[in-house]
């Protein structure tokens, strides 16, 4: 039993190397399509994210008030985290059904797909970090060392996001309506997430449900690293690992089991 | 050792749950007892084994298991009972231009598709002037696909597909497209690899062509083997039950 699972773990992990050239190449295609025939091109992924930090800062300076020092960078931080992880579920949960052409006709590994779509928002995502270095410049917030550890909670939440994407791109094949439903649980998954209003404004009951939401522990992690300049305590860290590598767990073994039937229900 | 090995193999399908997309649907057949009654057998209890470098044909008639029968050899499906083993390379040519993108130029498939074969970059740069070469695309390798005709997708398909090296090449009815010039050269270049030591397995309808590239045929009715022998034989029993009116 234990050498079978030893050398089907062996088995994947060949597989994975052999079709790493079809993540990169689906990556690019994802890039290059994405801002084919726009003006401004990869320019985008900086001037959306600012744009978006520019409008809310303006709604919610003066319509909502909330006390929070250096509120730009706030609102930023925290946007450019939800939307990676907003956008790469919604396409991963997608890709499977999307390239059922391809699956139905030639022998691809399945799990390539909401993997390689993870990682094109990924690489958007770094793309996005130069606008959040930009309105540090602007906004004269002062450069803390910590900044050098930002990459951790970034790997961990992408880590997070793939099994996510893995978990839902199995379902989506069998339960089509998971596409729409899943449009408002990522609603309900944005308000439940301190994007534009601190932690502390929230009753005591709310804290606990948004100290369950695994999304904050990744967003107050990359805050503390960026703005204030402490790096975070032990359960933050814990909460981020605990939750990457389980949600990969899940996805992963979730995956595996429904692959084997996909291409009847595609 | 055979390079294809079909043991006993069973491919069913449940039309019902096929069907069945809605809930709606769902509970008024779960309660009429028709969810599961529905069953259909594509192929039933095939068995068969091809030996490297044979050229092999599968003939049918349309919906009697030959393009299933490819898929699960091809590891796109997996059989409900029995087994296939496959022991190389597979180049599917199942349809041509299957992993393209539409968006995408002549230039950027190439390196798409040859990655869905398990391809990485530098191979492909390696045959990349061969692959244009072959489908004679040059004036239109940076235009993208989407503008192109159906034939010119299904050359640029042939020609990545049959460029790169692999053990057996499975093609279904794809001969028939392209100009009368294009097809001669596919046949040449089929003929060339099976010189080559590459096995071929060709679903047709088309008896001459079969005749003509293939050894060894395997007819297949309503899911179940009925001939395997050479082509010539296999094919004159095939056309006379056709033609006796089965």
């Amino acid at each position: 039993m234990q050498g079978n699972t030893t050398a089907q773990l062996r088995g994947s992990w060949r597989n994975f190397s052999k079709y790493r050239p079809l993540i990169r190449e689906l990556v690019t295609r994802d890039l290059k399509v994405k801002y084919r025939r726009s003006f401004l091109g990869y320019v985008w992924s900086i001037l959306n994210p600012l744009l978006m930090m520019l409008l809310q800062t303006l709604v919610f300076s003066y319509m909502f008030r909330f006390q929070i020092e250096n509120f730009p960078l706030y609102l930023i931080c925290g946007n450019t985290l939800f939307n990676f992880f907003n956008e790469s579920t919604n396409m991963g949960m997608g890709s499977v059904l999307g390239n059922s052409s391809l699956i139905k006709k030639v022998y691809v590994p399945k799990f390539i797909f909401p993997i390689s779509r993870v990682v094109s928002s990924f690489v958007n995502l770094l793309f996005s970090l130069a606008a959040i270095l930009l309105v540090m410049l602007i906004t004269r917030s002062p450069f803390h060392l910590t900044i050098l550890l930002v990459w951790a909670p970034l790997v961990l939440l992408f880590l997070f996001t793939c099994g996510m994407a893995l978990l839902l791109s199995a379902l989506a094949v069998y339960f089509r309506d998971l596409q729409y439903l899943y449009g408002i649980v990522t609603m309900a998954w944005m308000y439940a997430t301190p994007l534009f209003y601190p932690i502390s404004a929230l009753p005591p009951f709310m804290v606990v449900v948004v100290k369950l939401n695994p999304l904050y522990h990744y967003i107050n992690c990359m805050r503390c690293l960026v703005m204030y300049g402490t790096v975070p305590g032990p359960n933050t860290w814990f909460a981020c690992i605990a939750c990457a590598v389980g949600m990969m767990a899940v996805g992963l073994a979730a995956f595996r089991k429904l692959q084997r039937n996909f291409i009847l229900y595609l | 050792m055979p390079i294809i090995q079909v043991d006993n193999v069973s491919m069913r399908f449940n039309l019902a749950q096929e069907k069945t997309e809605t809930l709606k649907e769902y509970t008024v057949k779960l309660l009429k007892h028709q969810l599961f009654f529905n069953e259909f057998y594509a192929l039933q209890d095939v068995s068969f084994s091809i030996e490297p470098g044979e050229s092999v044909a599968l003939i049918g008639r349309n919906g009697s298991g030959k393009s299933t029968m490819l898929k699960l050899i091809a590891g796109v499906m997996y059989p409900s009972k029995g087994s296939v083993r496959v022991n190389g390379e597979i180049a599917p040519l199942i349809e041509l231009g299957a992993g393209f993108d539409m968006e995408l130029t002549a230039r950027e498939n190439v390196y798409l598709n040859g990655a869905v074969l398990g391809h990485d970059r530098a191979y492909m740069d390696e045959h990349f002037k061969n692959i244009i070469d072959f489908a004679e695309l040059w004036d239109f390798v940076d235009v993208p696909v989407k503008n192109y005709s159906s034939g010119m997708i299904a050359r640029l398909g042939f020609s990545i597909a049959t460029e790169v090296r692999a053990d057996i090449l499975a093609c279904d009815e794809i001969l028939s497209v392209g100009d009368f010039m294009f097809q001669q050269k596919c046949h040449d270049r089929m003929e060339q690899m099976l010189s080559g030591g590459t096995t071929l397995l060709f679903v047709s309808h088309d008896i001459n062509q079969v005749k003509q590239l293939c050894k060894r045929a395997i007819w297949i009715d309503h899911g179940h083997l009925r001939g395997d022998g050479p082509s010539a034989e296999v094919c004159d029993a095939y056309v006379a039950a056709m033609q006796r009116g089965e």
